[in-house]
C-alpha cells in the first residue's frame, strides 16, 4: 500500500549531548535548499531551534507484545507522525532529533513495524554525530554511544579541531571498527555538506549500498575511503573480515563481513531467515548484495534486528563480478559459524 | 434510496458530528465547518489532533498541536477551556456535569465545570482517555494497561495491567466493562467487577474506531475487512463467543463504525470511502454511499435516526439521508 512517491523521508539524528546535533539541525533548517522540515525533538535544548514546525514529544519505547524482546517501537513517534501526516502539505521531510542517550533501534524500527507510519513515511538514514574529543570517554561509560555508531548509515565525526591528527586517526579507526559500513565525514562545527546527510536512501533497497563505497568496493572494506588522507587499519587483505571487539578497548560491537560467489537461492533464503530469527536480538544492522544463481538481477538485503527486507535491485552489469557480500553489525556474533554457513549456501 | 449531500473540504476530517442537529466537520487544520443554511466555518485549534462529542452539553471538545482545548458549540461559538503548554494535546474526552479531560505528554488533566483543573501525572505517556458513564471514574490508556482515577475524590487509582501499548479506551454504557485499543492488532477488555481479562484479537490491522450499540449489548470495531461486532450482553462479555462479521468486503478495510442510536444496526465506513449500514440480526446490508476519495474517518447518527454525518481522510465529507 505504500507509495514511494508520496512517502515523506525521515532523517534520524543521534549522538551524545554536545556532539553537535542541534548545530547540524539548525544548518538543515536554515540553509537554502527549498525544503521545509518538520522537526521532532525530545526536549527543547538550550540552543534554540529556528523552525515553524517543531514537535516536542516524550521518548516512549514500547515493546511489542509478541514475545520478541528486540521488537520495540517509539510510541510517541507513531502518534506524532500520524498527527503530522494528517496535514502533509506543511513539510517535505521530517527530522527526528533523539536524546543523547537514545537507543536508535526503536526509532528505526517504528518506520518498519508500524503499518500506518510505514505507509506514509520512509526512513531515509540514521546519522550519528560523534564528538571526536570525547568519544573514547563516551565509549567507556555507555553502551548507547557505541550503539548509535553501530546503527548509523552516516557518521559525522565532529569537533576534529579539538584533537591531534593522531587522536583523530585513532577515533576514526574506532568508529570504523564498530561500523565498517557507515560513511564517515570529518567535520568541525557540524560542517558536513547537507547532501551527505539528507536524502541518502540508506534504507531504500533500490538505492541502499549504491552510494556506499565501502560496501561496493570489490576488495576489502577498510581501505576505501572518501577522504584524501591516509587511513590506518588493523586488518588487510583478508577475504573475510571480522573486526573484533578486542581490537579496541571499550568496544563490544563487532562486524562480520562475508564474501562469496553465487548463492543457491534454495539454500540462501532459508539460511538468512534462520540467522535473523535466531541471531536477531544480536544483530543491529545487516546489509548485503547477493548474487543468486540463475538470476539476472542483483538481490539486495537490509535488516534491523529480526526485520529483514530484500528485493531485486537491478541487472548485473556486463563484466560486473557476480559476487555476494553481506555485513552483519552486532554483538556476540559467531563470525566463524556465520562464515561457514554462508559459504555453504553457495551454488555448487 | 438513501441520498448523500456532499461537502467537499480540504484536508483530513477528524470529527463529524451533529451539534443541535447541524452537521459539523472538524478538520486537522483546526477549522470547524458546519452546514447551517450554507457552509460556515469557525477556527478552533491551530492544528486539531483529537475531538470528542460531548452529547450532554451539545458541544465538540477539541485538542490540538497548539496545546489548547476548545469547546465548539452549535452556531459557531468557540471557547478555550484550557491550555496545557508547549506539548500537543493528544486526547480529549468529556464526562458528566460539564467535566472534561485532556492529555498532554505524561499528564492527564480533568477540568471541572467551574474551571478548576486537576492533574494526574503518569510514569508513561497518556494515550487515551474516557469517563465512566456515571462519571465517578475516568480511565487512562497507557503502556502495559489502564489506570482508573477518581477525579472528584482523593485516593489511590486502580491499575489494570496487560502487557503491551494501549492507545484508546472506552467504558461500556453500563460501566461494567472497560475496553482498550492496542498498538498491536487487538482489543483488550476488563470486566471491572472482578478484573477478568478479555482478549479480542485476530484483526489484520490496528483498531481505530469503536462504537457501542444501544444499551451496550454489542461493541462494533474497525480494523478488518468487515465490522467486527463483539457480544457484550451477557455478564462475562464476549468471552468464548465469536463476534459478528458484518459488511465483509474483499478489497478494502473498515475504518470507521457508528452504531444506530436505538436499533441493532451499524453504519460501516471503509478505506475507499464507501458507507453501508448492516443489521446485526440477519447481516442484511444497505449501501449508503459509494466509494469516494479517502478513508472514512468519522460518522455520527442524528437524534431522529434519519441522517448520518460523515468525514473522510481526503476531505470529501457529507450527510447521508437514509429516508429520502
Amino acid at each position: 500500500m505504500s507509495d514511494a512517491q508520496t512517502q515523506i523521508p525521515v532523517t534520524v539524528l543521534t549522538g551524545y549531548l554536545g556532539a553537535g546535533k542541534t548545530t547540524l539541525l539548525n544548518r538543515i533548517l536554515s540553509e537554502n535548499h527549498g525544503k521545509r522540515y518538520a522537526v521532532i525533538v525530545n526536549e527543547f535544548g538550550e540552543i534554540g531551534i529556528d523552525n515553524d514546525l517543531i514537535v516536542e514529544s516524550d521518548e516512549e519505547i514500547y515493546e511489542m507484545n509478541n514475545g520478541c524482546v528486540c521488537c520495540t517501537v517509539r510510541g510517541d513517534l507513531i502518534r506524532v507522525v500520524e498527527g503530522l501526516m494528517r496535514r502533509p502539505g506543511r513539510f517535505d521531510a521530517i527530522v527526528v532529533e533523539t536524546t543523547g542517550l537514545a537507543d536508535p533501534v526503536p526509532v528505526a524500527q517504528t518506520f518498519f513495524m508500524d503499518d500506518d507510519v510505514r505507509t506514509k513515511t520512509k526512513l531515509d538514514a540514521v546519522v550519528a554525530l560523534v564528538d571526536a574529543k570525547h568519544l573514547p570517554l563516551r565509549l567507556k561509560d555507555s553502551k548507547e554511544a557505541e550503539d548509535q555508531i553501530a546503527f548509523a548509515d552516516v557518521v559525522v565525526l565532529n569537533k576534529t579541531d579539538l584533537v591531534t591528527p593522531e587522536e583523530l586517526e585513532k577515533v576514526e579507526a574506532t568508529v570504523r571498527a564498530i561500523n565498517p559500513a557507515a560513511k564517515i565525514h570529518r567535520t568541525q562545527r557540524s560542517g558536513v555538506a547537507l547532501e551527505e546527510v539528507l536524502d541518502r536512501g540508506a534504507f531504500d533497497l533500490s538505492r541502499a549500498l549504491e552510494n556506499d563505497p565501502h560496501f561496493l568496493e570489490a576488495h576489502d572494506l577498510d581501505h576505501d575511503h572518501d577522504h584524501d588522507h591516509d587511513h590506518h587499519h588493523d586488518h588487510d587483505g583478508h577475504d573475510h573480515h571480522h573486526h573484533h571487539a578486542s581490537d579496541i578497548h571499550d568496544v563490544t560491537v563487532k562486524s562480520v563481513s562475508l564474501r562469496g560467489g553465487e548463492m543457491d537461492p534454495k539454500k540462501f533464503f532459508p539460511w538468512i531467515e534462520k540467522v535473523t530469527q535466531m541471531e536477531g536480538p544480536n544483530i543491529l544492522r545487516l546489509k548485503g548484495i547477493i548474487a543468486l544463481r540463475g538470476d539476472e538481477d542483483r538481490y539486495v538485503l537490509q535488516g534491523v534486528h529480526m526485520i529483514l527486507e530484500g528485493d531485486h535491485q537491478r541487472a548485473w552489469k556486463d563484466g560486473e563480478k557476480h559476487e555476494s557480500r553481506l555485513v552483519f553489525i552486532g554483538r556476540d556474533l559467531d563470525a566463524e559459524r556465520l562464515r561457514k554457513s554462508f559459504e555453504a549456501c553457495q551454488a555448487a | 434510496m438513501p441520498t448523500v449531500a456532499p461537502l467537499d473540504l480540504e484536508g483530513h476530517c477528524v470529527a463529524a458530528v451533529f451539534l443541535d442537529d447541524v452537521p459539523h466537520f472538524a478538520l486537522a487544520d483546526g477549522a470547524v465547518h458546519r452546514l447551517d443554511n450554507g457552509q460556515k466555518t469557525v477556527q478552533a485549534n491551530d492544528g486539531l489532533l483529537a475531538a470528542f462529542h460531548d452529547a450532554a452539553n451539545g458541544r465538540l471538545i477539541t485538542g490540538g498541536e497548539d496545546g489548547k482545548v476548545f469547546a465548539v458549540k452549535a452556531g459557531g461559538a468557540v471557547s478555550e477551556l484550557a491550555s496545557a503548554g508547549r506539548k500537543w494535546v493528544t486526547s480529549v474526552t468529556a464526562g458528566p456535569q460539564g467535566a472534561i479531560a485532556y492529555a498532554s505528554g505524561k499528564t492527564a488533566f480533568v477540568r471541572f465545570a467551574d474551571g478548576k483543573i486537576k492533574e494526574f501525572a503518569h510514569p508513561r505517556s497518556v494515550e487515551g482517555l474516557a469517563f465512566s458513564p456515571k462519571g465517578i471514574r475516568f480511565g487512562v490508556a497507557r503502556y502495559n494497561g489502564a489506570t482508573l482515577h477518581f477525579p472528584a475524590a482523593e485516593g489511590k487509582p486502580v491499575e489494570l495491567e496487560w502487557a503491551g501499548a494501549h492507545t484508546g479506551i472506552t467504558f461500556s454504557p453500563d460501566g461494567a466493562f472497560l475496553v482498550t485499543t492496542m498498538q498491536e492488532n487487538a482489543l483488550h477488555g476488563w470486566k471491572l467487577a472482578d478484573g477478568k481479562h478479555m482478549r479480542m484479537s485476530g484483526y489484520p490491522s490496528k483498531v481505530k474506531s469503536l462504537s457501542w450499540s444501544v444499551k451496550g449489548k454489542w461493541l462494533a470495531s474497525s480494523g478488518a475487512p468487515a465490522a467486527i461486532v463483539w457480544p457484550f450482553a451477557s455478564k462475562d462479555g464476549p468471552m468464548g463467543k465469536a463476534p459478528l462479521e458484518l459488511g465483509t468486503r474483499g478489497n478494502t478495510m473498515v475504518t470507521c463504525v457508528a452504531c444506530h442510536p436505538s436499533q441493532d444496526v451499524v453504519a460501516i465506513g471503509y478505506e475507499d470511502g464507501m458507507v453501508i449500514a448492516a443489521r446485526f440480526a440477519d447481516a442484511k446490508e444497505v449501501l449508503l454511499r459509494r466509494p469516494g476519495k479517502g478513508a472514512i474517518t468519522a460518522m455520527m447518527w442524528d437524534k431522529e435516526e434519519r441522517r448520518i454525518v460523515f468525514g473522510s481522510a481526503a476531505g470529501d465529507c457529507g450527510v447521508i439521508d437514509i429516508t429520502a
